[in-house]
């Protein structure tokens, strides 16, 4: 643009110039043509920079989520404070509440600093501090699952406590706990004592992957897992709703539907629906599916629905772009061979089109797992603290959460440890939308034909 | 080009297979094709020529409805197929096209084998009943083809690995599998080269003993070699029709004579 604007001034050229030597006008074209690519490195440079500032900002903070401190105890689990009439009666062990294990617990403790050797002026109590609130539960469940273990001494893996944990991950420090009533000096000593001992040590944890949400004050034992089966839920209702709306919707627009102002309009409206931002979905989805339909809420089926709604446009666009791309001589040679339109799309512009409408869907499915604000709007946000069998999170119409729903949710909470959850959940999802995406990558250039 | 040898060319009368009357078509508000009248006979050669956009791959595509995938082209007038109307409305452009088939300007074999090129018409049409008959039409369509010699050891390979003579000529035993009446053909050797052009031209010509043939051409060298019977086209309009030889040796029209000496084009 600016060469010829240029050009207007410019007198005819002089003839018997030397090749060797560039003109003014020729150096000048070649500083704007390097200018130009030193923006363009300059752009690439810093998109880099950032995608690196964000991996390792991401994994920095993230990895702690998978590893959790685990204090291994021997727990004599007394007839006298668990099945007083000693019956073994299922019934009665039920009675007991967790506030009944609680003495259990403070024993084993005692009983471990007292066996190492470890000088300590806490109480029991105290003692018993740096364990999980967890502890009792699942002291209580296994107990509940092998009443014939009674009056037996057992060895078990408690989850430790958040502020321990942080303590052994660096979050925690000495300073940082003056005004803490969690935990004290003191605890943090018997703590460096038994890691010492090796009775305390981190190791992965898997139940942060699998494990189900926790309250808020045990995030040592919240996981992904119900919200990664909620997510798996949903994009099965998506890919069973939007991959062959979509693509019906797309071979009628592309192939079969007549050129009028009505499919020009339907044209339109599809790429617009594609730019709504997803929280318009999701009061959409809530008064329609939950306010009008009386949906459940916080059920993974209107999660779908939700989230069909919004990758609908995207499948539909990108299927109807590799329709198109499929060259008219292929229609064309099967019409002529006396092939009818829906023999010539099934039987040849369909197969030639799949990479890139596995590809669109692929990309849309991503999209979709990612997606948060509509599914706050429609509930999908349940607390769900137990995991299968006995969890409440087993269908598409019980609540669930969702895995983009639960990190933001950890990331509302106070404790810092669900901090430290949140960004290892952004992990867990970013590992999945990278292998999606891959795998639509590969696809594509697997089956791409050219012609 | 010898014209003196064109005019002893042997024209045997045959009887007629298309027949089209008052044929008018428009591509929404441009009138693309002028009242034109063409009888095509069996058995015969018949050359479409013209300069650019003048309409003959227009009309040609008329003759088996494939305009009907374009939206906005409307055909008037009648178009008899053997005496029956193919613009009827009882008329189903899919049996029409097992009738009436064609090749087209870029060869355009599916992304499939060799086989399964070929063999795609019969079976969508059901002319085969096991997989020997199917064997077998294959074999014939190809030998047909003039191609058979050339592929027979790689039915398997892929139709878009041939060259663009080979694939054309595949393209033109895929049409022929269907056993079709009539065979139009829209400038087939425009994308290949001399050679290839040859050895098409030479199958064009044996084709002519079992089917009405139609062709479309830019030359008029190829025109004057392969038809038997030529139509003019300029504007739309069918300037003239005629045995080969009468066009272009002594024609009727000024038009006609100045596009085949190359004042206008």
């Amino acid at each position: 643009m600016t060469d010829l604007s240029q050009n207007t001034a410019s007198e005819p050229r002089k003839h018997g110039g030397s090749l060797l030597e560039q003109t003014p006008r020729t150096k000048k074209r070649n500083a704007a043509e390097k200018r130009f690519r030193a923006y363009g490195i300059a752009a690439i440079a810093a998109g880099l920079v950032m995608l690196i500032i964000l991996v390792t900002t991401i994994v920095g903070k993230g990895t702690g989520a998978f590893q959790q401190t685990f204090i291994t105890l021997q727990v004599e689990l007394l007839e006298s404070k668990l099945d007083k009439k000693g019956e073994r009666n299922i019934e009665d062990i039920k009675k007991v509440t967790t506030f009944g294990y609680a003495p259990i617990i403070k024993g084993a403790v005692a009983a471990a600093v007292e066996e190492l050797g470890i000088e300590t002026s806490l109480k029991p109590k105290k003692l018993a501090g740096i364990l999980s609130k967890d502890a009792a539960a699942q002291l209580r469940e296994y107990v509940l699952a092998n009443p014939d273990q009674i009056g037996q001494t057992v060895e078990f893996r408690f989850l430790a406590s958040s502020r321990v944990d942080g303590y052994m991950k660096g979050r925690v420090h000495r300073e940082s706990i003056a005004n803490d009533k969690n935990i004290s000096p003191e605890q943090l000593d018997l703590v460096d004592a038994l890691a010492a001992a090796g009775v305390l040590e981190k190791t992965f944890n898997l139940d942060f992957i699998l494990g189900a949400d926790a309250s808020d004050a045990r995030p040592e034992a919240a996981g992904m897992g119900v919200s990664m089966l909620g997510s798996l839920f949903m994009m099965f209702v998506v890919l069973a709703l939007a991959l062959p709306i979509g693509v019906a919707a797309s071979i009628y627009l592309e192939e079969f539907a007549p050129q009028n102002w009505l499919t020009d309009m339907i044209e339109v409206n599809i790429s617009n629906l594609a730019a709504v931002p997803s929280i318009v979905f999701g009061i959409l989805g809530l008064a329609v599916f939950i306010n009008y339909m009386h949906l459940p809420t916080s059920a993974p089926l209107v999660g779908g629905l939700v989230l069909t709604l919004m990758t609908l446009p995207t499948i539909i666009i990108s299927t109807r772009a590799s329709l198109k791309s499929v060259p008219p001589s292929i229609r064309d040679a099967a019409l002529g061979v006396g092939a009818s339109k829906m023999q010539a799309v099934f039987h040849h512009v369909l197969p030639l089109a799949a990479p890139g409408i596995l590809t669109g869907t692929i990309i849309g499915l991503a999209q979709a797992l990612g997606e948060t604000a509509p599914l706050l709007l429609i509930g999908m946000v349940g607390f769900i603290a137990s995991n299968a069998p006995e969890t409440l999170a087993d269908g598409l119409l019980s609540p669930n959460s969702a895995m983009p729903a639960q990190i933001y949710e950890w990331a509302k909470r106070a404790d810092p440890a669900f901090y430290e959850r949140a960004w290892g959940g952004i992990i867990i999802l970013l590992i999945f939308l990278v292998t999606m995406n891959t795998l639509a990558v590969i696809l594509r250039r697997r089956f791409e034909r050219r012609w | 080009m010898n014209d003196m040898t064109l005019m002893e060319k042997t024209v045997d009368t045959q009887k007629i297979k298309i027949a089209a009357k008052d044929v008018n078509v428009y591509y929404g508000d441009s009138h693309a094709i002028k009242d034109v009248n063409v009888e095509i006979e069996d058995k015969t050669v018949t050359a479409f020529i013209g300069p650019s956009g003048c309409g003959k791959s227009t009309f040609l595509r008329c003759l088996n409805r494939m305009n009907d995938t374009i939206d906005i082209c409307k055909v008037k007038g009648d178009i008899l197929l053997d005496g029956e109307d193919i613009y009827d409305k009882r008329v189903d452009p899919v049996q029409l096209r097992a009738k009436v088939g064609m090749v087209f300007q870029k060869p355009n074999p599916f992304p499939k084998s060799i086989y399964d090129n070929v063999a795609y018409g019969p079976r969508i049409h059901g002319l085969a009943k096991n997989k020997a008959e199917l064997d077998e039409i294959v074999e014939k369509s190809l030998r047909r083809g003039a191609i058979w010699d050339e592929v027979k050891d790689r039915l398997d390979a892929p139709g878009t690995g041939l060259s663009g003579g080979q694939q054309q000529r595949l393209c033109i035993a895929r049409a022929v599998a269907t056993e079709p009446e009539v065979l139009l053909m829209d400038e087939p050797c425009s994308a290949l080269d001399p050679i290839a052009t040859a050895q098409v031209e030479e199958l064009i010509d044996e084709l002519r003993s079992r089917y009405s043939v139609v062709i479309v051409t830019h030359s008029m060298q190829q025109a004057a070699r392969v038809s038997q019977k030529t139509a003019f086209f300029h504007l739309g309009n069918l300037v003239e029709f005629g045995l080969t030889g009468q066009i272009f040796t002594n024609p009727e029209d000024p038009r006609t004579e100045s596009y085949i000496t190359g004042r206008i084009g």
